[in-house]
């Protein structure tokens, strides 16, 4: 056996030392939350006003009304997603969960990342319930083309999420939280969301994607990637200190 | 010491300034189809420089607190981003009342307008977030991880941005066409300009840097006072 064989089985286990602590916080995150709901109701009723108060602004029948229709989806997911992410962290505040879990034997990187696959879930769960909502008040297709759409909404909403939580382990301890984590992270977003807006408007209108619009792909990829990294790296510093 | 580089500096900026002044509304003639309005570029060309460029410069100020924890480099961090705030703001009143103008509107959705008003939210955002934490090495640890996101977002959104309105009908009103490359003594008053102003936001950081470390001195005397 070399001396290389060891060191591999251990970051192996490392590894999946790792996944398994994401899974624990990711599962319990979930589970409390389905348990209240609280953030899930005031989040998927919130997109519901919204997708109605749409109605008010443009004519659903007229042909322009589609050239909007990804913008209009993207505002309900982040507007309806920053509820879901305010209380991510908040959450812990109660009996000092927080300290708790800093005090448990988990990297905080794996605490932000369980943390950041719940509310993936949970967001996406919002946006494939107000999905079919917004279809259905405006006649918009979105049957033939879910799984593209799909891949889209996936990864705006990783971008969304990453930067939610960690902007929500951020706030958590601050006066005005609430305000301030829509403030700082909605301009974050916007590469990320021009670009999902981009695609969403494209492919509800039949664009596929395409040598035309796979440079929005690529944004979002990018976006993810580098946020989700930086994240990782810095979370140590936003939770600890 | 400090304060004789200070008045130095000061005194060397306040005459420049004058001098470019006198040049910029005496010297230069007028723009052949812009009229006397083109004068508020050798303004606006500068506030951008030192707008952009600071936030970068306060990026890495940012980053070297994380890796040093020292708070010196929090305050530098925090007083170059409020400067450049200011001088953002500058390129965006300025640019406005040029495009009034020129333009006839006060704002049109071109893709340098919009990346330096996206790049001027997100650090007002910054500013904010200090204004909420009293802690100071807490405040400086999460306003240094906000600069952080904020610089390589900054990035981001200029490429991206780019790209999204060259993907549209181009902007169709610029003055900057492939032909029209600026007289040559206009292009330097702009670059004396940048000196002058350079000059004006070094000293605006130095007396803000001293009133964080002021800040900062009063902060831990009144905790001392109250822990006896």
């Amino acid at each position: 056996m070399t001396a290389a064989q060891p060191a591999a089985r251990e970051s192996g286990a490392g590894v999946a030392l790792f996944a398994r602590q994401v899974f624990t916080i990711a599962q319990k995150d979930l589970r409390s939350e389905l348990r209240t709901k609280e953030a899930l109701n005031a989040s998927v009723a919130f997109s519901i006003v919204v997708l109605v108060l749409f109605s008010f602004i443009f004519d659903s029948s007229s042909e322009e009304f589609h050239d909007y229709t990804g913008g209009l989806l993207w505002l309900v997911f982040t507007f309806a997603g920053a509820l879901v992410l305010n209380r991510s962290f908040a959450r812990e505040t109660l009996n000092d969960c927080l300290d708790g879990l800093l005090a448990a034997p988990i990297a905080p990187s794996a605490l932000f990342a369980g943390k950041a696959a719940a509310n993936f879930v949970l967001l996406l769960a919002v946006a494939l319930i107000s999905l079919p909502v917004f279809g259905l008040f405006y006649d918009v297709r979105w049957v033939p083309v879910f799984w593209p759409l799909m891949l889209v909404i996936g990864l705006g909403i990783w971008g969304l999420t990453v930067i939610g939580t960690v902007f929500s382990a951020l706030t958590v301890n601050l006066r005005l939280r609430e305000l301030m984590l829509p403030t700082l992270i909605y301009p974050l977003m916007i590469p990320a969301l021009m670009a999902a807006m981009t695609l969403t408007t494209d492919l509800l209108k039949g664009t596929p994607i395409g040598a035309d619009n796979l440079i929005w792909i690529r944004v979002l990829v990018g976006f993810d990637v580098i946020f989700t990294a930086v994240a990782l790296t810095i979370v140590d510093t936003v939770l600890l200190g | 010491m400090r304060n004789k580089i200070l008045f130095a500096l000061a005194a060397f900026a306040a005459a420049l300034i004058v001098r470019n002044l006198y040049v910029i509304f005496f010297v230069l003639g007028d723009e052949q189809n812009q009229g006397a309005i083109w004068r508020i570029f050798e303004f606006h060309f500068p506030a951008g420089i030192l707008g952009l460029g600071g936030f970068i410069v306060a990026t890495i100020f940012s980053i070297l607190y994380l890796v040093g924890n020292d708070l010196r480099f929090d305050s530098i961090s925090a007083s170059i981003i409020e400067v450049s705030l200011v001088f953002a703001a500058i390129v965006l009143v300025t640019g406005s009342i040029w495009a009034r103008i020129i333009w006839g509107v006060w704002w049109a959705w071109d893709a340098r307008l919009t990346s330096m008003l996206i790049c001027w939210l997100i650090f007002a955002g910054y500013l904010m977030l200090r204004r909420a934490i009293e802690e100071p090495t807490q405040r400086a640890r999460l306003s240094a991880v906000v600069s952080i996101f904020g610089g390589i977002d900054a990035i981001i959104v200029y490429k991206s941005i780019e790209w999204y309105r060259t993907q549209h009908p181009g902007p169709v009103l610029t003055i900057r066409g492939a032909n029209d490359a600026m007289p040559e003594v206009w292009q330097h008053t702009a670059y004396w300009n940048l000196l002058a102003m350079t000059c004006l936001a070094i000293i605006l950081v130095m007396v803000r840097m001293r009133q964080e470390g002021v800040s900062r001195e009063i902060d831990s005397m009144r905790r001392l006072a109250h822990s006896y």
